[in-house]
């Protein structure tokens, strides 16, 4: 168990070595071997859960190295109940992920390889924390994302892919400041937990140039996080990005990039600025609610199937925010109400992990479609459900999984946050709760136009779905079904995580206007 | 005894699902397609509902009561338990619920032969009789409003049977969305009752709301919330509109669910909720449920379609129920349900069986024009169908309210409820109003279904040849609801066929309501009594008028029912019309909600994205444009090339020095020595 999360980290290099010394021209051999090295890493990710305390809210299998001491810069890893569902979800999206690239034609050999980069760039910002090396994995991120996008992507992938790289790299720079910001006024460390422990106190009534440090910090690690979550406005990459890329691609990106946004918020905002909480969360509400109003009103007017996941993904990630906000609850000025900030803070991390399982279980299944027709167009469609029934009924249980429906894992998280934010924001809340029908009608809307009515000619000869793409979504499939039903395994892994973080605001604010 | 009731409920709650799990998955390969299994689930289900509900009467026990649940997950403040709650309005409901979902099933194999899902079909009745059975038996808000969207999508799934024809799409969908609308208010009415009382389980939100945890206003929004839930499902105004194309489900369905199940859950929540109900909600209660039944009795009298007719006399039964629930008579709306169940299934297996009896003959003819449901089409059907007719008229007398049936007992006990009402508070006289001209109009109209259907010479003479009774699968339900339409078995051991006294009225009691200063249930109880008689005479005067009229017009002929047509044109053309309420919703929110929708993804795509978004890059390229011009005009051509032609210049005056010569370099370096030492001497 020594060392496990560096091996999390350093696997699929070790991959990328390999599969530089396989010929290009034996392809199926280095997709064995990326299966073999994510596969492995999944296997890692399982005993890491097995192993995990859940008793025990704070660090676990933490790994300490010096690395750059001169500026105090250290290689520092560890895993928390935050964090461990998020790297057992990347293991296993990159493993089935490795079978959705299974039909990439085109330089093989560098799409893997870039594939696995990507992979060990993610598992890294999961795990590290040092705030150094958290930013060098988050820019290593970037590199792949941008050529497997801009290369393998569909007909408009250079604009998406040169789109994708500037709204990211203009929120890394923003965060880039807001870390060098927080190295210098908290004693010049990069450690997250050091920094956990200091900034609250060092960084309380700091001005700079009048205005609160805490302001300015949080606004600029917030936008960095904020572009990857999608927030609104930061939000127009996504559709664009998703759309252009590669279906693994679509599946890696909605179900796990986009959680690095609401994993950093968490981590770093509400870990090193507790005060900020209080000063942001009726925003962050309320950007929760316009994430899931325009999200939704924007998937209803697609046109186009993947567009539509797409934005049902910024909808979605909309829940999120709104629960995030509910930790306030538990605060002196809300009554000390445990039960809604656990409530909303459980449910922005479930309704993480929901959305990585349901939109990627989605973006599959849109690619499944466009393999047999070579297009995406909802109208284009119909009366598919006599033509290919195993299809049909897949993604009739993923949209009503993403529509909140009970027995489906997303309902809880959903109905988590709302019940969560509901004692401090009213208001958002209930207008949010539109929400509920907005998920129904572009979801069912969708998929009566594509299902039902009569079958469309031209496609009297589509196959059905078959066993290599049930393999990539008949697990995510299990997964989403069995949390629905019994969510508990789920959520007593993040409880003692969630009551460390709901502490550590309310203990540590100083509730001084900022 | 004691666990008996948890043990027996979760094996009716789990068979069906089983039944739908093996279905969807091995149906097609099974013998028969499998609909052997879902039968035997549903009637093992039933055997032991019935089990319960007789040890229910050797019990006799109005208190009877057992609760039981589990940690669904517990994150240490915030956790959820599920459980069951059984008393003897559970066990009652269980009955109807396995009963006609048991006859449903076995009507089904014969209605649905031959069809292209048939596995699928008997998988989705499973589903839903798991749902529902959830619904009844759940011990908290939350565990029923998750069964109730289950409800929800099996509901969807059976509204879509035959999703090929493209109104069966569209009214599953529509069926959904209208129920997802109510579920919005149900879903926030559960927030504001957590939020006061911090618990999802009934017995502990009838103690926090007793001690005043939540109260006045924030009550009453929370009981008009989950009310909307209740709405939804049970089809109430504004939000009836999704019942009626619901007929396109196969008919069957429409009589397990549209009828007589699914459609009374709204009813059951509100009769669980009925004690937290502030007297504000209830009134608002009263009023929706009280417009309901007049509004939609009006729109049942013109259609033409057997099972529009019959959905639209459902949303005004509702209306009945809920009416009495407002009004604080809220045993008397279970009673309905129960009643109203038995009989209304059943005219929708009858209209299944003229339907199919129809479908039979147009094939017969190679028609495939005709409207099989289409009541003009139809006449004279008596003889040709005796069981489906007497079965039928059975229970049609129920509906309408005739006295020795059950729907006699059950409406009059609501309108005796709502007469006392509007004694007690004169200013709501328009209760009693709506509910006795609804009785009126219900006898009219369901005459009129029975004598255009079955009376009269036939209006397609070709077709009554090829008409047949329809075969046991089909009757065997007939006849058994059809005995069920009688007050009897509602009123043992009693049996007065005038007053509800029997098994019911003392196995379910009015309780207390637990918001504190609400009437108390002997008052209410008190007040029907008194007001028992009179509404009494009053109903059956109202039914007879209806029969009556229905019969001077329909059998007599001696009044026209074009010319009150005619007569009444805009009114006529309204409930025809069904008050164009499809129509105006379409207009004004579903058309703008899309236009919305598309707007904002403009201004999202095309406005924001294209320009914001995309103007920073051209800012920035603008920018870098400009810098770069500078970068080269100004400081590469003008200062840095500057420098070089300065340089230049220089270089061009000094070169003229550079003669070559020696002579000329050694005196520049004797004239540079002298210099120096020039300087040095100061």
């Amino acid at each position: 168990m020594d060392h496990i999360l560096s091996w999390l980290i350093w696997l699929p290099i070790i991959g990328i070595v390999g599969i530089a010394f396989i010929p290009r021209e034996k392809e199926d051999l280095i997709k064995i071997a990326a299966a073999v090295t994510t596969g492995i890493q999944f296997l890692f990710t399982l005993v890491l859960w097995s192993n995990f305390d859940s008793q025990n809210g704070s660090m676990q299998f933490g790994e300490r190295a010096d690395w750059i001491p001169s500026f105090n810069i250290a290689y520092i890893l560890g895993v928390d109940g935050l964090s461990l569902p998020m790297v057992v979800l990347t293991g296993m999206l990159f493993f089935i992920g490795v079978f959705v690239s299974w039909n990439i034609k085109k330089a093989v050999k560098g799409y893997f390889a870039l594939f696995l980069l990507l992979n060990t760039g993610v598992m890294g910002v999961f795990l590290s924390l040092d705030f150094f090396l958290f930013y060098i994995f988050w820019e290593v991120m970037l590199l792949p994302m941008y050529f497997l996008i801009g290369m393998w992507g569909g007909p408009q992938r250079e604009y998406a892919a040169i789109k994708f790289f500037l709204y990211t790299l203009f929120g890394s720079i923003l965060m880039l400041v807001g870390i060098l910001g927080l190295y210098f006024s908290c004693g010049k460390t990069f450690d997250i937990l050091e920094l956990t422990r200091v900034a609250p106190e060092a960084l309380n009534g700091l001005l700079w140039w009048g205005v609160s440090a805490i302001k300015v910090i949080w606004i600029l690690l917030f936008i960095g996080f904020a572009i990857k979550v999608p927030v609104f406005p930061f939000h127009t990459w996504l559709p664009l990005a998703h759309v252009e890329a590669p279906t693994a691609i679509s599946v890696l990106l909605a179900g796990i990039l986009l959680k690095l946004g609401v994993y950093g918020i968490l981590r770093v905002n509400y870990g090193l600025m507790p005060d900020g909480v209080y000063w942001f969360s009726a925003a962050l509400a309320m950007l929760g609610l316009i994430n899931v109003v325009w999200g939704g009103l924007c998937a209803l007017a697609q046109k186009d199937l993947k567009k539509l996941v797409a934005y049902s993904s910024v909808n979605h990630m909309g829940y999120s925010l709104i629960g995030m906000a509910a930790v306030v609850a538990a605060g002196e000025a809300n009554g000390l109400n445990m039960k809604a900030a656990q409530a909303g803070l459980g449910g922005a991390v479930f309704q993480m992990f929901n959305h990585g399982t349901i939109s990627a279980m989605l973006f599959i299944l849109v690619g499944v479609i466009y393999e047999r027709a070579h297009h995406r167009e909802i109208e284009g469609f119909g009366g598919l459900a006599s033509q290919m029934p195993v299809y049909t009924g897949i993604t009739a249980v993923a949209f009503f999984a993403g529509l909140g429906l009970p027995g489906l894992s997303g309902f809880i998280s959903e109905a988590m946050c709302f019940i969560g934010a509901f004692p401090v924001y009213k208001g958002i809340v209930i207008a949010s709760t539109i929400g509920i029908l907005l998920n129904a009608a572009y979801f069912l809307w969708a998929f009566q136009r594509i299902f039902f009515g009569k079958l469309n000619e031209k496609y009297s000869e589509l196959s059905d779905i078959n066993r290599l793409e049930l393999f990539t979504v008949v697990p995510l499939l299990v997964i989403t079904l069995f949390l629905g039903i019994y969510p508990a395994p789920y959520l007593d892994v993040i409880a003692s995580t969630m009551d460390v973080i709901i502490d550590h605001v309310v203990s540590l604010a100083t509730y001084a206007s900022i | 005894m004691e666990n008996i009731f948890i043990k027996y409920s979760l094996a009716i709650l789990f068979l069906p699902l089983a039944a739908f799990v093996i279905q969807i998955f091995f149906g097609k390969r099974l013998p028969r397609q499998g609909d052997w299994v879902s039968i035997s689930a549903i009637i093992t289900t039933l055997i032991l509902s019935i089990v319960m509900f007789v040890l229910m009467l050797l019990n006799y026990d109005p208190n009877f009561i057992q609760e039981d649940s589990f940690v669904w997950f517990d994150m240490g403040h915030f956790s959820i338990r599920l459980g069951f709650l059984i008393d003897n309005l559970t066990i009652i409901m269980l009955l109807v619920v396995a009963l006609i979902s048991t006859c449903t099933h076995i009507f089904s194999m014969e209605y649905l032969k031959g069809d292209i899902r048939y596995s699928r079909y008997f998988a989705y009745l499973g589903l839903f009789t798991f749902s529902m059975n959830g619904i009844v038996l759940a011990n908290s808000l939350i565990s029923m409003y998750m069964f109730w969207e289950l409800v929800g999508v099996s509901s969807y799934l059976l509204i879509g049977h035959w999703f090929e024809k493209e109104s069966a799409a569209n009214a599953s969908k529509k069926a959904f969305l209208t129920n997802r609308v109510g579920d919005i208010g149900f879903f926030i009415g559960i927030m504001l009752i957590y939020s006061a009382v911090g618990s999802f389980a009934f017995s502990e939100i009838f103690d926090g709301v007793s001690k005043g945890l939540i109260s006045g206003t924030a009550l009453t929004f929370a009981g008009i919330g989950l009310f909307m839930g209740a709405m939804g499902k049970s089809s109430q105004f504004p939000l009836h509109i999704w019942l009626p194309d619901a007929m396109e489900g196969p008919t069957p369905v429409s009589a397990l669910m549209h009828a007589a199940t699914m459609v009374a859950a709204g009813v059951y929540l509100s009769v669980r909720i009925f004690p937290i109900l502030t007297p504000d909600a209830l009134l608002i209660v009263a009023y929706v449920g009280g417009f309901t039944a007049i509004f939609a009795a009006s729109i049942a009298v013109t259609q033409t379609d057997i099972k529009k007719v019959l959905a639209y006399s459902t949303v005004s039964q509702l209306g009945y129920m809920i009416l009495a629930v407002g009004t604080g008579v809220y045993t008397a709306a279970f009673f309905h349900l129960l009643t109203h169940a038995m009989f209304k299934a059943n005219l929708f297996y009858g209209s299944g069986s003229v339907i199919h009896a129809m479908h039979h003959a147009l094939h017969e003819k190679h028609d495939n024009e005709t409207d099989p449901q289409d009541m003009r089409n139809m006449g004279g059907f008596r003889e040709k169908m005796p069981i489906t007719y007497w079965s039928m008229l059975l229970s049609t007398l129920a509906i309408a309210g005739v006295p020795f049936f059950s729907g006699f007992l059950s409406k009059d006990a609501i309108l005796a409820g709502t007469l006392s009402f509007a004694q007690n508070n004169p200013v709501h006289f328009l209760l009693p109003i709506f509910g006795f001209s609804a009785a009126a109009i219900t006898a009219f109209y369901m005459f009129r279904m029975m004598f255009l259907t079955f009376h009269g010479k036939p209006n397609k003479p070709e077709l009554i040849k090829d008409i047949h009774e329809s075969p046991k699968e089909m009757s065997g339900p007939l006849i058994l609801l059809g005995i069920l339409s009688l007050f009897i078995w509602y009123t043992i051991p009693k049996g007065n066929p005038m007053s509800t006294a029997g098994w019911f009225t003392d196995l379910v009691v009015p309780r207390n309501a637990v918001v504190p200063g609400s009437i108390t249930a002997i008052e209410i109880e008190e007040g029907a009594h008194h007001a028992h008689h009179l509404a009494m005479y009053i109903s059956i005067a109202v039914a007879t008028l209806g029969i009556f009229i229905s019969w001077l017009t329909y059998i007599k002929k001696s009044l026209s029912a074009d010319v009150w047509a005619r007569r009444f044109g805009l009114l006529f053309r309204l409930s025809q019309n069904k008050y164009y309420f499809d129509e105006n919703y379409n207009k004004y929110i579903y058309q703008p909600s899309l236009r919305l929708a598309e707007k904002i993804s403009w201004i999202d795509w095309d406005l924001y994205d294209k320009y914001f978004i995309n103007g920073f890059g051209y800012l920035t390229k603008w920018v870098s444009d400009i810098v770069g011009k500078f970068d080269f005009e100004t400081i590469d051509q003008t200062i840095v090339d500057g420098v070089g032609k300065i340089v230049k210049f220089l270089g061009n005056t000094f070169k003229t020095v550079q003669t070559g010569r020696l002579q000329n370099y050694l005196l520049y370096v004797t004239a540079g020595i002298i210099i120096i030492m020039v300087i040095q001497s100061f």
